[in-house]
C-alpha cells in the first residue's frame, strides 16, 4: 500500500485549463473569420485552410522526431498557427506557396527555439512576412469576394482598400476617392483581402470570446486599435486629401486579426498588463507610419514582429510592483 | 465595493464532502508519537524518561527558548520510547515522544479547573498559553504567546479572528464555529483583554453560512462579523488584513508593524481552553477528506494519533493516490502511514488516482496568468525560469523571499510548471547560502 502513495510538493490539484484548452479556446475564436473567408472566397479557402493546419502538424511532428524530442502536437499550437496563417494567407493561395509557409512557420519560427514557449517572433507571421517579401506578387493576388453560391465559380482579382490608397498615393500624390468605400463592406467582410482578415465583425466576436474566457486581456487589442485609430484621426484631421479616414483604417487590413489573434500571441507579447499596453502601443504607432508614409499598404505584420523583438525588454522594465512593497 | 484582494483564484471547492458533518471524538489508540518540533522555532526538550507513567494534560517536554512551546501527553500512559521517528512535515526522522496508552486516559492532578480568565493578568495568561503549548492552528503553527507579545512601540490596534478557510477540502474551522462558537468568541475575548483592545473583527468565507449565521447570533457588539467572498487564498495573513483593514503589511515586515494581529479560530478555542478550563493543547479538530476516503469525518484527534489510526476509524481508504497532511494547495504528501497528527495538521486529504496529474511539465509560454494570480504580485513565470536553473541571487531581485508559497501559480499554470517547487528550491539555496557564508 505504502509503496504506492505519491509523493511531490504542493500544490496538489490542478486547474483543467491546460494548454491543449488555451489552444482550443483560440480555435474556437477564430471560427467566425474563418467561416467569413469561406463564405466569400468559398472552395479555394478551405482548401487553404486545410492544407496550412494539417501542413502545421505534419511539419511540428516531423521535426520533433528528427530532433529527438517529444512530439507535442496534440498540445494544439501547431493547429493555432497553421490557422493563423491560413488566415493571413490570400485565398488563392497555390499550394506550394501554403506548405512552404507552414514549412517556415514550424521550422524556423518555432522549433529552432526549441519549440512552444521559447519562440521569440510569432511563428505564423514570420512565414507570412517571408512569403511576402520572397513571393510579392502570390502574395498580394486578392481574389474578390463574391456571394457563396457564386464563390464556388472561378474568382476575378483586385486591389484592398488599403492597396488602392497607396496605389492613389504612390500614382497621383494623394488618395482621391479611393479612400471613398462603404465601410459596412469591410466591417461584414464583403471586401478584398487576406482569408480570414476581412470581417472586423466576425473577428471582435472572437476577440470578445477570448477575453471572456480569460485567454487574452483587453489591453492589447483596445489598445493596438485606439493607437491607430487616434493617429489616424489626427492626420485626416489635418489632410483628409492625404490620409483616409480612422474608420477606414481599423475596419481594413489585417489590423482586427492582428490586435485580437497576432499581438496577443502568448509566448510573444509582454508577460505584464503595463508592458502590454507598451507593446500594442508600439504596435499601433508602427502600423500607422507603415500604412501612411512606408512602402506597403498594410504594416500590422511587420509592427507585430518588430515589437515581438522588443517583448524582453519590456517585461525588464515592467516587472510587477510587489504586494507591500514601495508604490 | 465588494471587500477583496488583487490576485487569488477561485477553487473548485470539495469542502462539501464534510463540511455538515458533526465532529466526533476519535477513540482512544494503543500508542501516541509526539514530535518535539511541532511549532516555528526551537524544538522542546523532553522532560520525562522512558518507562515514566503519564498522565493525560502532563507536561512531557518544556519550550527550549523563547520561540518554543511545551508538549503534553494526549493520554495516560507509560513513555515506550524517546527516539526518532518519521515527521510528517518533513519526512524525516525526528525526534519524538513515543506513550503507550494505558487506556485509562487520566487527568494529571487538578485538571480540569475552572476559573474565569479574566482575573489571571496579562503576563500571567501569556505565560499560561506558552506552557499550554498553544501554536497557531491554521497550519503555520507559530507559537502564539509571542504574536499576543509586541514589542512596546508596535501598538496592536486591530484583533482580526480568521476562520476564512480558504483551502478547497478541510472544514474543521467551519465546525468549530459551528459547534463551539462560543469557545471561540470566549478565546477571542481573552486576546482582546490580553492587548487591550476594545473591538476585533471575526472574517468568515461566505462558504460557510451556516458559520455566519450562528456567530451572528452568538456574537457581541465589540466583535465585528465580516463575511467574505470565497477565493483562495483569502485567509492569507496578509491577504486578509489588505481585504479587511486596507493596510499593506510592508514586504519583509511582519503584521504587528501595521498595528494587526491575525488568529486564527481554532487558535481562539484553543486559548479558551487553556485559560478557563487549564486544558493543554492536547487534540485539535481535523477534517479527514477526500474521494479517497471512505467515510469522509470532522474528528476532534489527540496530538500524536497515527495516520493508520485516523484512516482506519474512518473507514479507510479507496484509490488513493496521495494522502495530505493539509488542504490540497498547501498540504504535504505522506510516504508512510506511520506519521502522527501533529498541532498543525488541520485536515487529512486523500486524492484518488483521478485528481492526481502525473503529466510533467513544458516550457513556460509566458501567458502572465501566474502574474495575474499571484496575491503577492510577484513574477512567478521568471523564479519558475530561474528555479529550473538554481540561480537564486538573481532571484533575489526579483523578489524571492516575498513569497508566501500559497501555490496559486502551479495552480494556474497552463504548462503544468511546478512553480512554487522551482520557488521553494531557491530559497533553500539561500537559506543554504547565508547559513554557510553569513549575509
Amino acid at each position: 500500500m505504502e509503496n504506492k502513495l505519491t509523493v511531490s510538493s504542493s500544490p496538489h490539484i490542478h486547474t483543467p485549463e491546460d494548454i491543449p484548452w488555451i489552444m482550443r479556446q483560440v480555435i474556437y475564436a477564430l471560427i467566425p473569420g474563418a467561416l467569413i473567408g469561406v463564405y466569400f472566397f468559398g472552395i479555394p479557402a478551405i482548401k487553404v485552410i486545410l492544407l496550412s493546419v494539417f501542413m502545421c502538424l505534419g511539419v511540428e511532428a516531423l521535426t520533433q522526431k528528427l530532433i529527438g524530442k517529444p512530439i507535442t502536437i496534440r498540445d494544439g499550437s501547431a493547429a493555432v498557427t497553421g490557422l493563423l496563417l491560413a488566415m493571413n494567407m490570400p485565398s488563392g493561395s497555390a499550394w506550394w506557396l501554403v506548405m512552404l509557409g507552414a514549412c517556415i512557420a514550424i521550422i524556423l519560427g518555432k522549433q529552432v527555439y526549441g519549440g512552444l514557449g521559447n519562440n521569440p517572433f510569432n511563428p505564423a507571421l514570420v512565414a507570412r512576412v517571408f512569403l511576402l517579401i520572397a513571393f510579392p506578387v502570390q502574395m498580394t493576388t486578392w481574389p474578390q469576394p463574391r456571394v457563396f453560391p457564386l464563390s464556388l465559380a472561378d474568382t476575378t482579382t483586385g486591389a484592398t482598400p488599403l492597396g488602392s490608397l497607396k496605389t492613389a498615393i504612390f500614382t497621383y500624390g494623394k488618395i482621391g476617392d479611393s479612400g471613398n468605400i462603404a465601410l459596412m463592406d469591410p466591417f461584414l467582410g464583403n471586401i478584398g483581402g487576406s482569408l480570414g482578415e476581412i470581417s472586423a465583425l466576425a473577428l471582435i466576436v472572437g476577440g470578445i470570446y477570448l477575453i471572456m474566457k480569460k485567454i487574452i486581456s483587453w489591453h492589447i487589442p483596445v489598445v493596438y486599435v485606439a493607437t491607430v485609430f487616434v493617429l489616424t484621426c489626427l492626420f485626416w484631421i489635418i489632410n483628409p486629401g492625404m490620409y483616409a479616414s480612422p474608420f477606414l483604417h481599423i475596419t481594413c487590413g489585417g489590423l482586427m486579426l492582428g490586435a485580437f489573434f497576432m499581438a496577443t500571441d502568448m509566448v510573444t507579447s509582454p508577460i505584464t498588463n503595463r508592458g502590454k499596453i507598451i507593446f500594442a502601443a508600439g504596435c499601433g504607432i508602427i502600423t500607422v507610419v507603415i500604412r501612411l508614409w512606408g512602402g506597403y499598404p498594410e504594416g500590422v505584420s511587420f509592427a507585430i514582429l518588430i515589437m515581438n523583438g522588443l517583448v524582453p525588454l519590456i517585461n525588464r522594465y515592467t516587472q510587477p510592483i510587489k504586494f507591500g512593497g514601495v508604490k | 465595493m465588494k471587500k477583496t484582494f488583487k490576485g487569488g483564484v477561485h477553487l473548485l471547492e470539495e469542502n462539501f464532502l464534510v463540511s455538515s458533518k458533526t465532529i466526533v471524538d476519535m477513540p482512544l489508540c494503543p500508542i501516541y508519537v509526539l514530535p518535539v518540533h511541532q511549532h516555528v522555532g526551537t524544538p522542546c526538550k523532553p522532560i520525562v524518561r522512558q518507562g515514566d507513567v503519564v498522565k493525560k494534560g502532563q507536561q512531557i517536554a518544556e519550550p527550549a527558548g523563547y520561540v518554543s512551546v511545551a508538549i503534553h501527553a494526549p493520554t495516560s500512559g507509560k513513555i515506550k520510547e524517546i527516539g526518532p521517528k518519521i515527521h510528517p512535515l518533513t519526512g524525516r526522522k525526528s525526534l519524538s515522544v513515543v506513550i503507550e496508552s494505558d487506556g485509562k486516559d487520566e487527568w494529571v492532578d487538578g485538571l480540569p479547573l475552572n476559573r474565569d480568565p479574566f482575573s489571571i493578568g496579562r503576563e500571567k495568561l501569556v505565560t499560561m498559553i506558552q506552557s499550554s503549548g498553544i501554536v497557531g492552528l491554521g497550519g503555520a503553527t507559530f507559537p502564539t504567546h509571542v504574536k499576543l507579545s509586541p514589542s512596546k512601540e508596535k501598538k496592536i490596534d486591530t484583533l482580526i479572528i480568521n476562520g476564512v478557510e480558504c483551502d478547497s477540502h478541510v472544514a474543521d474551522d467551519h465546525r468549530l464555529m459551528v459547534e463551539h462558537p462560543e469557545a471561540v468568541i470566549s478565546g477571542a475575548k481573552v486576546i482582546m483583554s490580553i492587548l487591550g483592545l476594545n473591538r476585533s473583527i471575526i472574517a468568515i468565507g461566505k462558504n460557510k453560512p451556516d458559520a455566519i449565521a450562528i456567530i451572528r447570533e452568538k456574537v457581541p457588539p465589540e466583535i465585528q462579523l465580516e463575511p467574505l467572498e470565497v477565493k483562495y487564498p483569502q485567509g492569507a495573513e496578509r491577504q486578509l488584513i489588505k481585504t479587511l483593514t486596507g493596510r499593506d503589511t510592508p514586504s519583509g515586515g511582519l503584521p504587528m508593524d501595521i498595528g494587526c494581529l491575525v488568529h486564527n479560530a481554532g487558535t481562539c478555542a484553543a486559548i479558551w481552553n487553556a485559560a478557563a478550563y487549564g486544558i493543554p493543547l492536547i487534540e485539535r479538530i481535523t477534517s479527514v477528506t477526500g474521494h479517497g476516503i471512505v467515510e469522509p469525518k470532522n474528528i476532534r484527534v489527540k496530538i500524536g494519533t497515527l495516520l493508520k489510526d485516523v484512516i482506519e476509524f474512518c473507514g479507510g481508504i479507496k484509490n488513493p493516490a496521495k494522502i495530505l497532511f493539509g488542504g490540497p494547495m498547501m498540504g504535504i504528501a505522506q510516504y508512510s502511514l506511520d506519521v502522527p497528527v501533529i498541532k498543525g495538521t488541520s485536515g487529512i486529504v486523500v486524492l484518488t488516482q483521478d485528481e492526481v496529474s502525473k503529466s510533467s511539465y513544458t516550457a513556460c509560454i509566458a501567458c502572465g496568468r501566474c502574474v495575474d494570480f499571484c496575491p503577492m504580485q510577484l513574477n512567478p513565470s521568471m523564479l519558475s525560469r530561474l528555479g529550473e536553473k538554481s540561480m537564486w541571487e538573481k532571484a533575489l531581485n526579483f523578489n524571492l523571499l516575498d513569497c508566501i508559497e500559497c501555490g496559486v501559480c502551479s495552480y494556474i499554470c497552463p504548462s503544468n510548471r511546478p512553480i512554487k517547487h522551482f520557488i521553494r528550491h531557491l530559497k533553500t539555496l539561500e537559506r543554504e547560502a547565508k547559513s554557510l557564508y553569513g549575509k
